[in-house]
């Protein structure tokens, strides 16, 4: 929701934000969201329908790009948000919801989470929503779209893109995290880019957006 | 025309005893997280209701508490915890630990639960998706079944249709026979409505037959599919209801710390549920200034549309 705002306040002015309760929206809500169908998000929103006539869209591949959070993510990009542990328990998280749709149906899918060893697994133990499977040509045999997939993981520390052999690497990294953070806090053999790049520090427009989309620091804290 | 011969306005303790029995499978929570049917869900709990097969997209607190309150043998969701602030403690001590039993889980995606009410909705078994191919949920989920497409190579999830014995549904407004009009996201509840053998309506407002036909295009839910009207404003509190009252988020996150103890959730059950015999007493307990606080404080009607002929 709030990649949404943002995204049309610099550089995606004509996007449309679509949200799976059946609202469509091409200004985001002008106040700040705790779940996509507070009524702010249907005030002045552009289509109010129901969950198929914005799935659909999903479906046919229309959907540019879908963002999701995930309780674990592994290196070849698949979300598991249906079962934890903690202390060697098996934990009950919520479940997909849309996410599994998303991450079968989007053109391309970003990932974001928090940088920890019990978040970037080498291997989930669910697949809830579906990646790269187990590398190149898995989404393909299990009969996913052609145009679809996961783009990126955005960490707490760095930005993962994902290779042709359907694994993620770190592309970039954010100022003040060394190699070495990475690594100990990755559940697998991170591999790094050749042209490793800083993640670039958001602008000042940035942080001024973002301040003015959620000044309470409901969802951006720390 | 005799409005009462027409009539299907029952309180909810009527409509719940009549047509929600033990061993029912319910859909609530359609709209996600807009218009929750809270009220009739607590009247469910305090008519100590068991082994209902709670059906619904993502619900919410909804299905939390009714789980914790013993209610559920069986949940078929897409998404069960607490929007805003996360995991549902009473559906995970269900699952986890058996408290206060165990319940089984049956998880969709928001998507194929959507088709399944769909498929219901038209009458046919089931429908294809590409949706949750490579997903682990088919593992889980019987209802899920891949297959290859008879007019092609592709493969596909059919989805099989999913016919809840009762929906129960909030809507702003409703005629006494159960003609309903709604506004803003719809979720599941259209398909829900016609999916659904059954059919409850808890309307915020009840008002005459000529308001309805005044704009057909709202009529989201027709009367005839309709079992029952109940008239409960502020039915879905803490849920928003668009045009009425907001959500209200605090309620959200004091569920939340409150429930995330077996014995503070019994206390909060007693305190918001089974010491207060209808919603006309929930709301003096959460009171006025918190009420008025959620009431809708900028108008915003639509533009007038012209239906003459």
């Amino acid at each position: 929701m709030i990649a949404f705002a943002l995204a049309k306040r610099t550089h995606a002015p004509r996007a449309t934000g679509l949200f799976e309760n059946g609202i469509m929206r091409d200004e985001p809500a002008s106040t700040l969201l705790y779940t996509m169908g507070d009524p702010s998000n249907l005030f002045q929103a552009t289509f109010c329908g129901d969950m198929i006539s914005v799935m659909s869209l999903l479906q046919q591949g229309r959907v540019n790009v879908g963002f999701l959070g995930a309780a674990e993510v592994d290196r070849f990009g698949n979300l598991n948000t249906t079962w934890g542990s903690r202390n060697g328990q098996r934990v009950r998280l919520p479940g997909s919801g849309g996410a599994c749709d998303i991450a079968c149906l989007a053109q391309r899918t970003v990932v974001i989470l928090a940088h920890e060893t019990q978040r970037l697994v080498a291997r989930v133990k669910h697949i809830t929503s579906p990646g790269n499977g187990d590398g190149a040509g898995w989404r393909s045999e299990q009969g996913l779209p052609a145009h679809s997939g996961p783009s990126a993981i955005i960490t707490t520390m760095g930005v993962f893109r994902f290779g042709p052999d359907g694994e993620a690497f770190l592309a970039s990294i954010h100022p003040g995290i060394s190699l070495q953070e990475v690594a100990k806090n990755t559940g697998w053999t991170t591999r790094v880019a050749d042209d490793l790049v800083p993640t670039p520090v958001p602008t000042e427009d940035d942080l001024a957006a973002l301040r003015e989309i959620d000044p309470s620091h409901f969802w951006t804290k720390a | 025309m005799s409005v009462a011969a027409h009539s299907k306005l029952v309180s909810m303790s009527q409509a719940i005893a009549e047509h929600v029995p033990t061993g029912s499978s319910v859909l609530m929570g359609a709209e996600l997280e807009q218009m929750i049917p809270f009220s009739a869900g607590h009247e469910i709990i305090r008519q100590g209701r068991r082994e209902l097969t709670l059906i619904g997209p993502i619900s919410d607190m909804l299905f939390d508490l009714m789980i914790g309150a013993g209610c559920v043998s069986r949940v078929m969701a897409a998404w069960v915890g607490n929007a805003s602030v996360g995991v549902g403690y009473c559906f995970r001590r269900a699952v986890e630990q058996g408290i206060p039993h165990a319940i089984e889980t049956v998880d969709y995606t928001n998507f194929t639960l959507a088709m399944a009410l769909h498929a219901a909705a038209l009458g046919v078994p089931f429908l294809p998706t590409y949706a949750a191919l490579g997903s682990d949920l088919l593992q889980s989920n019987s209802n899920l079944s891949e297959f290859k497409s008879p007019v092609g190579e592709d493969r596909l999830i059919a989805v099989q249709a999913l016919r809840p014995d009762v929906a129960i549904l909030p809507v702003q407004r409703a005629d006494a026979a159960g003609n309903s009009h709604l506004w803003g996201n719809f979720g599941v509840a259209i398909d829900g409505a016609r999916a659904s053998r059954k059919v409850i309506v808890v309307a915020e407002e009840i008002v005459p037959p000529e308001v309805i036909s005044s704009d057909p295009n709202r009529t989201l839910i027709p009367g005839f599919l309709v079992t029952a009207v109940v008239h409960e404003p502020w039915g879905a509190h803490p849920a928003p209801m668009q045009g009425y009252y907001g959500r209200d988020h605090a309620f959200f996150a004091e569920y939340h710390e409150e429930s995330r103890k077996a014995e503070d959730f019994d206390r909060w059950l007693e305190c918001w549920v089974l010491n207060l015999p209808s919603r006309a007493e929930y709301m003096v307990k959460l009171g006025s200034t918190r009420s008025a606080d959620l009431k809708v404080r900028n108008h915003a009607y639509t533009a007038p549309a012209d239906f003459g002929f």
